[in-house]
């Protein structure tokens, strides 16, 4: 029955994947501006012969319905088309750059959790405590801190003033790590290259943090209010009367149940993580997707920014998707 | 048994109706300053938005110095209580030696401008599109409903990115940009209410009264969540202020000839070893503002409508 559910989920997932293809398709071809132009205005002198074989090269010479069937047929086989610029498979470029984002999201995401957790609990425990009131107020000044400036005022801080830990890229020049997946931490741990790891993990706390402090604002108010609901209902007050110890209670008890919305909210903050991505990875200068497209946009490389916005939008598209399936398990009683 | 006839739209005139209005109106509105001055940290933020707003009005006034000219010979004078600082730039001056005030002053015209603009049109489409869908369903609302589903398959600052670099920067494409998506979640909003309000008891009086659909809508069914709108639309004003800021940042935004904090901010950095002040000061301003918007918008939550609470 669950996995009828799920399946449907799955499908249901599909004609949004679709309408963001075409959306994005669209937008790119409807803007004003000849993506000829644009790859020969670096070009200098080109014949008019040139141009038209270009522009039957890339099909822009058919119909925009064939060749949107063109561009979806390609793009189920995974081909998302040709950088202008960087002359490589947009496909290949993403892929590429894909290990750098994915292992600093995964960072905040770690440090958020880290930093939300205590924080919720601690707050909805002892609420209205003099820790629960410094803590709300910290959580809204991390929600309302636009997280480029957060990052600008760590690297002043960290790097400009004390010099602890570095603000730029992913690893020293000097810890010679050889790359093997992209994900630094684990090529290190594989390699035992102690010095590289070290140097990786300096590396993320800065652009961690400045992704992950929104994120844990986030979390760390929706756990205490739901924390806070729980523990005034009934069957906290029967485990109490059955004997159980007050942080049984807290944390087999309640916190299992305020783990349905927290675990919503981090699905829908997966969004914010995106989006605060290409900002993040452009003040600390990472090697990431979203410093790419931010160049890309730029260099008016748009199948490059086109081919990225869809990746973005498929994790999202695809979080939402995992959201809903936890669901499932962590709270029996939700149908679809 | 005393039967008293029902009251019918004539017997009540358009002015006497009205006259009702205003004194509800009257009553509620004395209500709400009351609650709001029992709520310190709601009273506290809207105190700081009105500042804001004068400051952005007042800025020619305020201030003597141009915000877009000036004088490279006082280049990355640092703020007044710094060695060398000067009061003539109590907050210092940037890279090409205009006053950081200024064109702190100036910048907050764009926040306010595109926060505002935004979220008010994006509640004029999401609310009308809402409560028409809402309550006629029907074809309309299909349409309109994927479309909204589509929109949300985009997280919003990669939407608002990806529509920049297309239509290219300017303070109407941003402010286009951001209502493109903006309108979804007052659509969803107001539909959601308009389906519940509509099965009510009131609504069926005012319909077994001869009140037409439009008028039920309007009349009857808005002012109950209007509330909720206007709860929702103060929080996104901080978040819309935000993506500004953000996009212009990036260089997507506005111009970087005009003052916009975003834009501040990012031209600072390349000048970070120097002068730490150019990129420090916007950011507060623009941080105190989004702050004053949220605490301005939590607490009209709590007095407006509590129901909203629950979601975070």
């Amino acid at each position: 029955m669950k996995a009828t559910k799920i399946l449907e989920r799955v499908l249901a997932a599909l004609p949004i994947m679709l309408g963001v293809a075409i959306t994005v398709f669209l937008f790119m071809r409807l803007t004003p501006g000849d993506p000829v132009d644009i790859m020969m205005g670096r070009g200098g002198a080109v014949s008019e012969g040139e141009i038209e074989k270009l522009r039957s090269e890339f099909n822009l010479d058919k119909p925009l319905y064939t060749q949107l069937g063109i561009y979806l047929k390609d793009a189920i086989h995974g081909n998302l088309g040709y950088s202008y610029i960087q002359k490589y498979p947009v496909t290949t470029l993403i892929i590429e750059r894909l290990p750098a984002t994915i292992e600093l999201a995964i960072a905040a995401l770690i440090i958020s959790l880290v930093i939300a957790f205590p924080i919720g609990i601690a707050s909805a425990v002892w609420q209205n405590s003099l820790l629960d009131r410094l803590s709300m107020a910290g959580s809204f000044l991390g929600i309302s801190m636009p997280s480029f400036w957060f990052g600008i005022i760590l690297i002043l801080l960290f790097g400009v003033q004390l010099h602890i830990l570095p603000v730029q890229g992913r690893i020293d020049f000097d810890a010679h790590l050889s790359i093997k997946t992209g994900f630094y931490i684990w090529d290190s741990i594989i390699t035992g290259n102690h010095v590289a790891l070290i140097s990786t993990i300096k590396h993320l706390i800065l652009p961690g943090i400045t992704l992950g402090a929104a994120e844990a604002a986030v979390i760390a108010r929706v756990i205490r209010s739901s924390m806070l609901e729980i523990l005034r209902s009934d069957y906290i007050v029967l485990a109490r009367s059955k004997g159980a110890s007050e942080w049984r209670v807290i944390l087999k008890h309640a916190l299992r149940n305020a783990l349905i919305p927290t675990v919503t909210i981090i699905g829908l903050q997966v969004g914010v993580l995106l989006g605060g991505n290409m900002i993040v990875e452009t003040v600390f200068s990472w090697p990431g997707l979203g410093r790419m497209v931010v160049s890309a946009i730029f260099a008016r490389d748009f199948p490059l920014v086109q081919g990225a916005v869809m990746v973005y939008a498929f994790t999202f598209v695809m979080a939402n998707l995992i959201v809903d399936i936890l669901y499932t398990y962590l709270n029996p009683k939700i149908t679809f | 048994m005393d039967i008293t006839p029902p009251i019918t739209k004539p017997t009540l005139s358009l002015i006497h109706s009205w006259r009702i209005r205003l004194k509800l109106w009257k009553r509620s509105a004395k209500e709400f300053l009351y609650d709001l001055l029992i709520h310190p940290t709601a009273l506290i933020g809207s105190i700081i938005v009105i500042l804001y707003i004068l400051a952005a009005i007042l800025a020619p006034q305020i201030t003597v110095h141009n915000p877009e000219n000036g004088n490279l010979r006082n280049r990355f004078t640092p703020p007044a209580w710094e060695k060398d600082g000067t009061w003539e730039f109590p907050l210092g001056t940037d890279a090409q030696g205009r006053d950081l005030l200024t064109r702190i002053l100036f910048g907050s015209r764009i926040s306010l401008i595109v926060g505002g603009v935004a979220v008010g049109i994006s509640i004029l489409i999401g609310s009308t599109l809402g409560a028409l869908t809402g309550y006629y369903r029907g074809k309309l609302d299909s349409i309109v409903s994927r479309f909204a589903d589509l929109l949300l398959a985009f997280p919003f600052l990669i939407f608002a990115i990806g529509v920049m670099a297309f239509i290219g920067p300017g303070i109407t494409n941003l402010i286009m940009a951001l209502i493109f998506k903006g309108w979804v979640e007052f659509f969803r909003l107001v539909r959601g209410e308009m389906m519940s309000e509509k099965s009510k008891e009131y609504v069926e009086a005012a319909k077994a009264n001869g009140m037409g659909s439009l008028s039920i809508i309007v009349k009857e069914i808005l002012p109950n969540i209007i509330n909720s709108v206007f709860v929702l639309g103060t929080l996104r004003i901080g978040d819309m202020i935000i993506m500004e800021a953000s996009l212009s940042f990036l260089g997507l935004g506005i111009p970087p000839h005009i003052p916009a904090w975003g834009s501040m901010i990012a031209s600072g950095r390349d000048y970070m070893l120097v002068a730490w002040w150019v990129s420090t000061f916007p950011g507060i301003a623009l941080l105190i503002l989004v702050l004053a918007i949220n605490i301005t918008g939590e607490g009209l939550r709590d007095i407006l409508d509590p129901r909203l609470k629950l979601e975070g």
